[in-house]
C-alpha cells in the first residue's frame, strides 16, 4: 500500500467506484475523434459488452459526432484507429470486446484529410 | 495599587503560550493520535514562530469591527439597487461561479483548520489554525451575505450548497478540498496553508477582487476588503508551516517536497476555472490569466522558491507545464463551458469580436492559431440556426475530475491522455501530474467520484439530462444556456429600459 493512512487498514475500507460490475451491465467506453477539438474531450458511453463495433460506428459514434460540419465528409473506409495507445483495425461484425474494448477503454480514430474547421484542428 | 501594564511582547506570551493541553490520565499519544503517521518529526514545537503575534482577544475585536463595516455598505449597497450599475450583467456569471464553486471551499478551509488545530499539539500552530478556521468560517458566511443581494435578481445562486456537492463541474473544487481534507494535519497545512494560501491565493483572490472592482461590485469589493487582513495573515502561517517542517527534521524534506508537487499541481489544475473567468466573463477585463500566472507565479513563485532553496526544497515538479498551459487553459475551458451550457448553472456566449481581438494581443501565440477558428465555426453555426452541443458526456480525469480537455505539452492539436492500471482497473489522466498524484496513493483515488460514471450508474436522478440537471436542481431555460435568450438578460434589458425612461 502506498497511501499513508492513520489505520494499516485503510484498503480494506474503501469502495472502487468505477468497478465494471457497478455499471449494470455495461462496460464503460470512450471514444475520440482526433484533430476536432470542437468535441472538447473524449466521450463516454455505457455499453454492452458484446455491441458490434459496427453498431457502435453506426449508433453511438456517428450520432454524436454529427453537429460536426466535417463529420458529413468522412469516410469511414479510410479513418484509422488506436484502442487503448495500440493501431486497431476493428472487425466491424465482431463485438466491442471481441475488438478488444474494454471497460473504460479508450477509442480514438483520425479522419485522413479532415483536420477539423480549415485545419485547425477545432 | 493599579495594574502594571503589560508589554506587548509579554502580554503576546501570556495570552498564547503554556494553553496548550498536557495530559495526566491518558498519554498524550492516545489524545493526538493524528500528528505522526505522515512520518513529519517535530524536535520541538515550542521553536514555532508566529509572526503575527495576534491574541485572540484581539482577534475578536478587530474582526467585529470589520464585520460591522462589511454590513453598512451591503445595506447601502442594497438600498441604492447596487445590482443594476454594474458593468454588464454577464458579469453576475462570475459571482455564480463564485458562490456555487468557491464560498463552499471557504466552509471546508474552516473545517480543516479547526480539525488540524485540534491534532497538531504546539500551541503555536494550534492558535494560527484556530484562528484562521474562524476566518474561513466568517468568508463562507460573509460572501453568502454578499452574494444574496443578487440572487434576489438573477438565476443560478439560489442552490449553491446542493448544487456544489452534485453539479458535474463543481466536483473539480469540491473533491480538490475533500482531499485535503482527507489527509493528515501536516498534509492539510501543506495543500491549503502553503500551497493553496500562500503559492497560489493570489492567482484566485486578486482576480476574483479586482474583477469586481472593475466591473462595478461594490459588494464583492468590499468582502475583498474585509478579508484582506485574514488574507496576509494566511500567508505568513503557510511560509511558517513549510519553514518549521524543513527546520525540525531533515527527514521532512522528502515528504514536504512530495505534497508540494501534488498540491502545486492540483492548485493548477482548479485554478483553470479561475483562468476562463478573468479571460471570458469578465467584462471589463482587469489582465489576462497568462499576465496574471506571469507577474504572480513565475515571478513571485519563482523568488519564492529560490528562498527556499536553502531548506532544498526545488521548485513544485511540473511548473514548467504548468506555464506552457497557461497559453491554452482558459480557452480550452471556456470552450468547454460553451458547448456544455445546457449543463452548467451559469450563462455562456461567444466572445465579441472585440473581446477575440483582446485574446488575439494577449495570446499572440495562440489564440488565432487555435482558438479564434473554433470560435469562427460556432458563431458561423449559431448564425445558421445550429448552436454547436455536445450532447455526449465528456471523458474525465480520475485525479482532477476535469473533463480530458487538455493537450499534450508542444502539441495543442491532441488530447493528452495518460492511463494507469490498478488491480486489473484502468484509471485516465489529463496530464502527467494527475497521473503521479494517482499513482502515488492509488487506493485513494480509486474510490474518486466521477460525476459521468456516476449518472452511467444510475446516481444521478435519471438516464437523461433533463433527470440529471433536474437533480441538480438546476433550472432548464433559467440557470443554464447562452446569456443572449436568458431571464438573466431580459431583467436587465428591462432595467436599462426603465432607466432611459427615467433619465428621458
Ligand atoms: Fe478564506
Ligand atoms: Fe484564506
Ligand atoms: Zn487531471
Amino acid at each position: 500500500m502506498s497511501v499513508i493512512a492513520i489505520r494499516p487498514d485503510y484498503e480494506a475500507h474503501t469502495e472502487v467506484r468505477d468497478r465494471l460490475g457497478n455499471f449494470h451491465g455495461n462496460q464503460v467506453v470512450y471514444v475520440h475523434w482526433e484533430k476536432h477539438l470542437s468535441f472538447c474531450a473524449a466521450i463516454a458511453f455505457p455499453l454492452p459488452p458484446d455491441m458490434p463495433f459496427g453498431a457502435f460506428i453506426d449508433n453511438v459514434i456517428k450520432p454524436h459526432y454529427a453537429p460536426h460540419p466535417q463529420a458529413e465528409a468522412i469516410d469511414w473506409a479510410a479513418v484509422t484507429w488506436q484502442i487503448d495507445g495500440a493501431d486497431a483495425t476493428p472487425d466491424l461484425g465482431k463485438s466491442l470486446a471481441e475488438n478488444g474494448v474494454g471497460h473504460k477503454s479508450i477509442v480514438r480514430f483520425w479522419t485522413p484529410g479532415l483536420d477539423g474547421y480549415h485545419g485547425s484542428a477545432s | 495599587m493599579s495594574a502594571r501594564k503589560l508589554g506587548l511582547k509579554q502580554r503576546y506570551a501570556l495570552m498564547t503560550r503554556g494553553l496548550d493541553w498536557e495530559t495526566t490520565y491518558q498519554p498524550m499519544e492516545e489524545v493526538y493520535p493524528y500528528d505522526r503517521f505522515e512520518g513529519i518529526k517535530i524536535r520541538d514545537w515550542s521553536e514555532w514562530e508566529d509572526p503575527f503575534r495576534l491574541t485572540m482577544d484581539s482577534y475578536w475585536k478587530f474582526q467585529a469591527e470589520k464585520e460591522r463595516k462589511l454590513y453598512a455598505v451591503l445595506d447601502s449597497f442594497a438600498q441604492s439597487n447596487g445590482q443594476t450599475g454594474i458593468s454588464d450583467p454577464r458579469y453576475i456569471n462570475a459571482i455564480k461561479l463564485f458562490i456555487t464553486g468557491v464560498s463552499p471551499l471557504e466552509y471546508q478551509a474552516h473545517r480543516g483548520f479547526a480539525f488540524t488545530g485540534r491534532h497538531l499539539r504546539g500551541v503555536g500552530p494550534r492558535v494560527a489554525a484556530q484562528m484562521q478556521s474562524l476566518d474561513e468560517l466568517r468568508h463562507a458566511q460573509t460572501q453568502i451575505h454578499t452574494i444574496s443581494h443578487y440572487n434576489k435578481f438573477f438565476n443560478g445562486m439560489a442552490e449553491w450548497p446542493h448544487m456544489h456537492d452534485r453539479v458535474w463541474y463543481l466536483s473539480v473544487p469540491k473533491s480538490f478540498f475533500d482531499d485535503a481534507r482527507t489527509a493528515g494535519p501536516f498534509e492539510f497545512m501543506i495543500a491549503i496553508g502553503f500551497a493553496f494560501e500562500y503559492v497560489l491565493t493570489n492567482l484566485l483572490f486578486v482576480p476574483f477582487m479586482s474583477g469586481a472592482a472593475y466591473n462595478g461590485d461594490l459588494a464583492t469589493v468590499t468582502f475583498g476588503f474585509s478579508a484582506q487582513s485574514d488574507e496576509s495573515r494566511h500567508m505568513t502561517l503557510g511560509i511558517e508551516v513549510i519553514k518549521f517542517l524543513l527546520e525540525q527534521h531533515p527527514d521532512n524534506l522528502p515528504i514536504v517536497q512530495k505534497w508540494v508537487d501534488k498540491w502545486f499541481w492540483r492548485g493548477h489544475r482548479v485554478l483553470g476555472l479561475v483562468a476562463m473567468m478573468m479571460d471570458y466573463m469578465l467584462p471589463k477585463k482587469v489582465m489576462s490569466w497568462k499576465e496574471a500566472w506571469e507577474i504572480y507565479f513565475t515571478e513571485a513563485g519563482g523568488a519564492l522558491f529560490q528562498d527556499l532553496a536553502r531548506y532544498g526544497l526545488r521548485p513544485p515538479k511540473y511548473a514548467d507545464v504548468a506555464t506552457a498551459e497557461a497559453e491554452h487553459i482558459s480557452h480550452q475551458n471556456w470552450c468547454t463551458f460553451y458547448q456544455y451550457t445546457h449543463a452548467a448553472a451559469f450563462h455562456t456566449w461567444l466572445p465579441t469580436a472585440q473581446e477575440m481581438d483582446w485574446l488575439s494581443e494577449k495570446y499572440p501565440n495562440t489564440f488565432d492559431k487555435y482558438y479564434r477558428p473554433r470560435y469562427e465555426m460556432w458563431a458561423q453555426m449559431e448564425k445558421d440556426g445550429h448552436r454547436f452541443y455536445n450532447m455526449a458526456l465528456p471523458q474525465l480525469c480520475t485525479t482532477c475530475q476535469i473533463p480530458m480537455v487538455y493537450t499534450e505539452p508542444g502539441d495543442p492539436t491532441t488530447i493528452a491522455f495518460r492511463q494507469s492500471m490498478y488491480k486489473n482497473e484502468r484509471y485516465h489522466f489529463c496530464s502527467d501530474g494527475c497521473k503521479d498524484i494517482f499513482d502515488a496513493e492509488p487506493e485513494k483515488f480509486a474510490q474518486s467520484w466521477l460525476p459521468v460514471h456516476q449518472i452511467f450508474q444510475g446516481n444521478c436522478g435519471g438516464a437523461t439530462v433533463p433527470d440529471v440537471l433536474d437533480w441538480y436542481k438546476l433550472k432548464v431555460g433559467e440557470d443554464n444556456l447562452d446569456f443572449g435568450q436568458s431571464p438573466d438578460r431580459k431583467t436587465w434589458d428591462e432595467w436599462q429600459a426603465s432607466k432611459s425612461r427615467l433619465a428621458g
